[in-house]
């Protein structure tokens, strides 16, 4: 409170704070997915609340306890949670249970892919679960940090310690292990399916180009990266971590190797979320200081769309169109944005 | 900066050889009626026998941080743990770790020490170890494990203590000091220990380092313990301060001053120290006195991390005195002293 940072608005940078709704959510916040025409902020523990576009609020109760991972498809929602449990959520506030863990261990990690079929995880087990076929299942050889399927195909990259395994659960023999040291949390395909990028424990990135499995490493965040979005078309992925959004161009064939990322929206904070528009070359970064800006990937321009002063922003996102945009505080304190 | 550290959630590790009573000491902890809600992080389900839905399984999963420090292990398991745990912030007022019995407590520590997350929300708050009186003699020759937990403890609980005679008891018990002469140790049955003697010890935590005596030099809860023991022998009350050992590979070092040191000659000489032998040391403390300054400077370590502060103003009439204490295997004691002395301003 006593640092001294210019008034954001009274700079030259574009103000839509006025036109934002607010929400108050009343619940500690981990991530918000637009289901249908409604913003899902997804809590801490328990419960998802539902925000509409004239921000009603209706609340879900989806776990027993705390809600460790989440996927969406735009359809629905599907999440892991500390009481065992996978469950979905569909766009009429519809709770589907999906399995429990035997031994009622949390679930990790959750993947959603295009076609309906969905991942969890549960310690050193990857589960997949594909239409009508038998659920099935795969060991890796420690804890798993991350699941993804790959935009083509069932395929599912599974992030764990010195590496990621890469599962046809559809073929028996088929896990392919890309080997790195460390441990891998976050994991995700580029769009075109040519990369395969992990957030590690230590603050950097890994990627794979997958035609030659040759590395790419991205190093040189002051903090761990905990959020990654791919921007339209998967020419840049976006990522927090740093006191400027950080985009790795992966518009070649080579990826990022040997470029420079692009570094845009330098504040006085570290970025804590990002979300790039689904359609334009915009994205949204929230940040440690509550401050929540639209950023231009072409120039950097920005608009800003909160003022600073409040928790870090905890979940940011856009519905499939681009024209609204969800935001919340880790204390639960957010907004709606219609373009 | 203490009201921060007061609303970090404390966590205390657990550690012990196998059979030595862990269990009966955790089991113990979440039966007493004390009003407060414990998450335990626990390596086998099952042998608790409390109803609570904060128990979550572990794995012990060791990983070398890619930082080039080689001792530099974390808990993976841990770092996942903490994130999940702190979605349920509010449920619950501490942490307590149970490590497996052969575990080395040093990476359980680190993780409290490096991961950025974990640091924000909890801190250690002590390393507990539960030693078994009959056996751990035993445990010393043939276990390294058992070794480690002993040199790591911040507090050590002498248990099954009505299952040897009073001599045996006294050998154990330095042996122990051989080891770790710094830890609070208790004797008990059954680990009927007070509570209070083993959770919220802030043996972390750099306000709380005041001193650095070897336990047993103080008036502590040894002198009046001996009601327990049934012939009423209380002429043997110190032996425990008379007899000693010297483990061959495990020992304690103490260097003290009352002349000011150097800090721009101490500072790198201990993280040289630290890094270079940073794998044989366990654990380390200090309060230093600098040369031309009016504030204590206090930290400690865990092999090669190394955390410190200036803590508060030499009052009036205090022993403006440098102590520094050295837990570890195989320490090079004459490189140290003499390490230790050319630091002093001359």
């Amino acid at each position: 409170m006593t640092e001294f940072t210019p008034p954001p608005d009274s700079a030259s940078i574009v103000s839509v704070t006025d036109r934002v709704k607010p929400i108050a959510l009343g619940m500690a916040v981990t991530s918000v997915h637009f289901i249908g025409p409604r913003a899902a902020f997804v809590g801490g523990e328990e419960n998802v609340v539902f925000v509409d576009g004239q921000g009603e609020l209706t609340r879900v109760a989806v776990h027993s306890g705390g809600i460790l991972s989440t996927a969406s498809d735009g359809k629905r929602l599907v999440m892991g949670g500390d009481d065992g449990k996978v469950v979905s959520l569909d766009a009429k506030g519809e709770v589907t249970l999906l399995a429990t863990d035997p031994k009622r261990r949390w679930i990790d990690a959750v993947a959603l892919h295009a076609d309906g079929a969905f991942a969890w995880s549960a310690g050193k087990t990857a589960t997949v679960k594909s239409g009508k076929a038998e659920e099935k299942s795969l060991d890796v050889p420690s804890t798993v940090g991350g699941l993804a399927f790959a935009p083509k195909g069932l395929r599912l990259a599974i992030a764990h310690y010195n590496g990621v395994t890469l599962w046809f659960p559809n073929m028996e023999g088929s896990a392919e292990f890309l080997p790195w040291a460390g441990s891998h949390h976050a994991v995700s395909f580029s769009p075109d399916n040519k990369f395969l990028v992990t957030a590690m424990h230590e603050p950097a990135l890994h990627g794979w180009r997958l035609a030659d499995n040759r590395h790419m490493r991205m190093t040189g965040y002051p903090g761990r990266v905990r959020s990654m979005s791919w921007s339209a078309g998967g020419k840049g992925l976006a990522t927090s971590g740093a006191d400027t959004v950080i985009i790795w161009p992966f518009g070649s064939k080579d990826g990022p190797m040997g470029k420079e990322p692009a570094m845009l929206a330098p504040l006085q904070a570290r970025v804590a979320v990002v979300a790039c528009h689904p359609r334009n070359d915009i994205l949204a970064a929230g940040y440690s200081d509550g401050t929540v800006l639209m950023v231009r990937l072409e120039d950097g321009a920005e608009i800003l769309v909160r003022r600073n002063g409040t928790p870090p922003v905890a979940a940011i996102g856009w519905n499939a169109k681009g024209t609204l945009l969800a935001f919340a505080d880790e204390n639960g304190d957010g907004g709606l944005l219609e373009l | 900066m203490s009201e921060a550290t007061s609303q970090k959630i404390p966590v205390t590790v657990l550690t012990g050889y196998l059979g030595a009573g862990k269990t009966t000491l955790l089991n113990r902890i979440l039966s007493e009626n004390h009003g407060k809600k414990y998450a335990v992080i626990v390596n086998e389900f099952g042998e608790i026998g409390i109803d609570n839905d904060l128990i979550i399984g572990a794995d012990e999963e060791v990983f070398e941080m890619n930082n080039g420090c080689i001792c530099c292990t974390v808990r993976g398991d841990l770092v996942r743990i903490m994130d999940g745990l702190m979605k349920r912030k509010g449920k619950f007022d501490a942490i307590i770790v149970e490590t497996t019995g052969l575990a080395d407590p040093a990476p359980v520590a680190q993780t409290f020490f490096v991961d950025e997350d974990v640091q924000k929300n909890a801190r250690l708050d002590a390393v507990v170890t539960v030693a078994d009186a009959k056996w751990l003699s035993d445990r010393l020759k043939d276990a390294p494990e058992a070794k480690n937990q002993i040199a790591f403890a911040d507090v050590i609980v002498l248990n099954k203590t009505d299952l040897v005679s009073k001599g045996e008891l006294a050998e154990v018990e330095a042996r122990i000091r051989g080891i770790n002469p710094y830890a609070k140790l208790h004797r008990t049955e059954r680990c009927s220990v007070a509570l209070a003697d083993v959770l919220d010890r802030g043996a972390f935590d750099l306000d709380r380092i005041l001193d650095i005596e070897p336990d047993f030099l103080q008036a502590d809860d040894h002198d009046h313990d001996h009601d327990h023991h049934h012939h009423g022998h209380d002429h043997h009350h110190h032996d425990h301060g008379l007899k000693h050992y010297h483990d061959e590979d495990m020992q304690s070092l103490s260097l003290k001053t009352d002349k000011p040191l150097d800090p721009n000659v101490f500072m790198p000489w201990l993280q040289n120290l630290v890094q270079v032998e940073g794998g044989k040391i366990l654990r380390s403390k200090g309060i230093l006195a600098f040369h031309d300054d009016d504030d204590r400077y206090v930290f400690q370590g865990v092999h090669m991390m190394l955390e410190g502060n200036h803590q508060r103003k030499w009052q009036e009439g205090e022993k403006r005195e440098s102590r520094l204490v050295f837990i570890g295997r195989e320490l090079p004691e004459e490189a140290i002293r003499k390490g230790f002395e050319s630091c002093i301003v001359s």
